[in-house]
């Protein structure tokens, strides 16, 4: 068998765009190892999603009812499904939860897994998978020897190409089986917003906003996109804002489409956390402020100004 | 209670990295304790002040490896243990993990703690997949630890919050910023760390059954797309040459 096996992720009962980006990219790689794609989402309401997944090359659409999550119950539910699709290749969300039971699905398995691959390619029948290291200081390409071939991927980096897969809808009785973690209670107060792991966009605010009470003027631009909000760690440590948005080697590693750094200096622990975005605005006093050596557009200006105009044009043009 | 930490040596993220073939270039590195690492070990040590029992520090890696558990020492944990490899494994993660897990399995531990990843490979694997081989339940990015006897309640954070929930030792936990400040290790436990013994561990002698990757190539970061500055004559000449870039030129927005 040659099959892939995907396991998508909803959010507040929608499909998040990784589920598409990582069923399109298993399409590719069942065209050339010829076999079938499987996308699994955790749902007892899965024919709500098949037609979006079969249109990007879903052949299966799996329906799995596993509850609510928990690392443990979602690993032994998708360990199950791979038991019985027998796929040689699975794509496993990084995100948040995929981390989590990703570990424990690879083991489960007795697989190999590359996490957190930014690129999918084949070559002799395997899989290849691009991952940075080193903070993004260099990529290295590996192949799985295993059996089956594991691999997480991050968010964005998967292209999402129209395909027609047969999307026939199953529906799995795979149980989450023996969980020993019991969620008690959950914070989310941050939650509603856009969420800096999958953001396509991110506007982030450093210590070039002077202090907590000029957030709303980056926020203003980030709302106006439909943007994430993320903050250098100089602003974390002053108390301007919560940890969960810092981006960077001690924050959250984001590969957005487009990233807009506001008064943010650059620090290599930062770029560790960016980098990889693919456009890089930067805007700030200083000319020669390590963020220009990334940055796509460069804006050596006042951010108290620049940004409020920015939004105001951005509010014109997208109506 | 008896406690295992885990304490890997990466580089330094300010080290300039030069590619080679299938490793990177190891003259001229700095090495560093893997900064979540850091929260680890002094998890561990807060929670042997509370409840007693031994904090054990293990790290895999080469020689050099030997370094990062003598700053373990100085510290404060009570023992260290060296798996010594030679060969390339830092990617590997389920070799590390079966390596790892074999260890722990005899040393019976309580509780492992491990950073919530390493920065030189990012791929939050290892101490989930020691928690699967050793078949006990794990709380991933905590923030907060308290122990009842057996009973955990931990809070961990997850996408968009916070949550709080119980389990039950022996566990395996991955730390992150938060949960605690690290100490810096006293000069006299920098002293006493240099004579402490640390326990030297083959991969022959665990058990594993081997790689189950393969590096292909390494290669230097894929090349920016060509940056420029801006030139105008005021903040909204910016904003209006910035809303066409994105949008018509990078078509992003
Ligand atoms: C182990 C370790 C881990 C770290 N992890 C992280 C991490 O995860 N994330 C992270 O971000 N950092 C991290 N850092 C910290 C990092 O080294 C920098 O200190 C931090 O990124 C600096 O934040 P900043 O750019 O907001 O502040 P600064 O470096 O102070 O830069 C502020 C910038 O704002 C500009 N500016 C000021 N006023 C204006 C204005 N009116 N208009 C426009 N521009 C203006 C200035 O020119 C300057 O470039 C880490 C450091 C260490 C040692």
């Amino acid at each position: 068998m040659a099959d892939v096996l995907v396991v998508g992720e909803l959010k507040n009962g929608e499909l998040k765009k990784i589920s598409k980006e990582l069923t399109s990219a298993g399409r590719k790689i069942a065209d050339a190892i010829g076999g079938k794609v499987h996308t699994v989402l955790i749902t007892d309401n899965v024919d709500a999603f098949a037609g979006d997944l079969k249109a990007v090359g879903a052949d299966a659409v799996i329906g799995a009812n596993l509850g609510e999550f928990s690392p443990e119950g979602y690993a032994n539910g998708i360990f199950a499904i791979i038991q019985e699709k027998k796929p040689a290749v699975v794509l496993m969300p990084h995100s948040a939860q995929g981390k989590e039971y990703s570990a424990r699905v690879a083991i489960k398995a007795n697989a190999g897994i590359v996490a957190d691959a930014v690129g999918l390619s084949v070559d002799g029948g395997k899989v290849v998978a691009k991952k940075p290291i080193y903070s993004g200081k260099a990529y290295a390409n590996f192949k799985v020897s295993s059996e089956i071939q594991m691999f997480t991927v991050r968010a964005n980096s998967q292209e999402v190409t129209p395909k027609d897969g047969a999307g026939a809808v199953e529906k799995s009785g795979a149980s989450a089986g023996e969980v020993r973690t019991k969620s008690i209670s959950k914070d989310l107060s941050g939650g509603n917003k856009v969420q800096l792991a999958d953001a396509s966009i991110i506007v982030s605010g450093g210590r070039g906003i002077k202090g907590p009470e000029n957030w709303p003027i980056i926020q203003d631009l980030a709302d106006t996109l439909g943007a994430a909000l993320g903050a250098s760690r100089a602003t974390v440590d002053a108390g301007w804002i919560s940890h969960s948005h810092q981006v960077g080697q001690t924050g959250k590693t984001v590969s957005p489409n487009c990233y807009i750094a506001c008064g943010i200096s650059g620090a290599i622990q930062h770029l560790a956390g960016m980098g990889s975005s693919k456009y890089i605005v930067a805007i700030n006093k200083d000319g020669d402020a390590p963020i220009f050596k990334v940055a796509t557009y460069g804006v050596v200006a006042d951010l108290f100004e620049v940004v409020p105009a920015l939004t105001s044009e951005f509010k014109k043009v997208l109506g | 209670m008896k406690i295992v930490v885990l304490v890997k040596q990466v580089p330094d993220t300010e080290t300039n990295i030069k590619v080679g073939e299938k490793s990177i270039n190891e003259a001229g590195v700095k090495w560093i304790i893997s900064p979540y690492d850091e929260f680890a070990i002094e998890e561990g040590i807060r929670i042997r002040e509370k409840s007693g029992g031994e904090v054990i520090a293990v790290s895999l890696g080469p020689d050099r490896a030997v370094e990062a558990l003598r700053t373990a020492y100085a510290m404060g944990v009570d023992r260290a243990i060296h798996v010594k490899v030679d060969d390339y494994v830092t990617f590997d993660s389920t070799y590390t993990s079966e390596l790892l897990a074999n260890l722990i399995k005899a040393e019976n531990a309580d509780v492992v703690i491990g950073g919530r990843q390493s920065i030189d490979t990012d791929s939050s694997q290892v101490v989930v997949q020691i928690a699967e081989r050793l078949n006990v339940p794990h709380v991933a990015m905590a923030l907060k630890l308290e122990f009842d006897g057996k009973k955990v309640t931990a809070t961990r954070e997850i996408e968009g919050g916070t949550e709080v929930v119980e389990t039950s030792a022996p566990l395996a936990v991955t730390a992150q910023k938060g949960l605690n400040e690290p100490r810096y290790p006293s000069l006299k436990g920098i002293m006493s760390a240099k004579k402490k013994p640390v326990d030297v561990k083959k991969p022959e002698e665990l058990g594993a059954t081997g790689s189950k990757l393969e590096v292909v190539s390494l290669e230097p970061p894929p090349p920016r797309i060509a940056g420029r500055k801006l030139e105008a004559a005021d903040a909204q000449g910016f904003a209006s040459q910035l809303v066409k870039a994105l949008r018509e030129e990078a078509k992003v927005i």
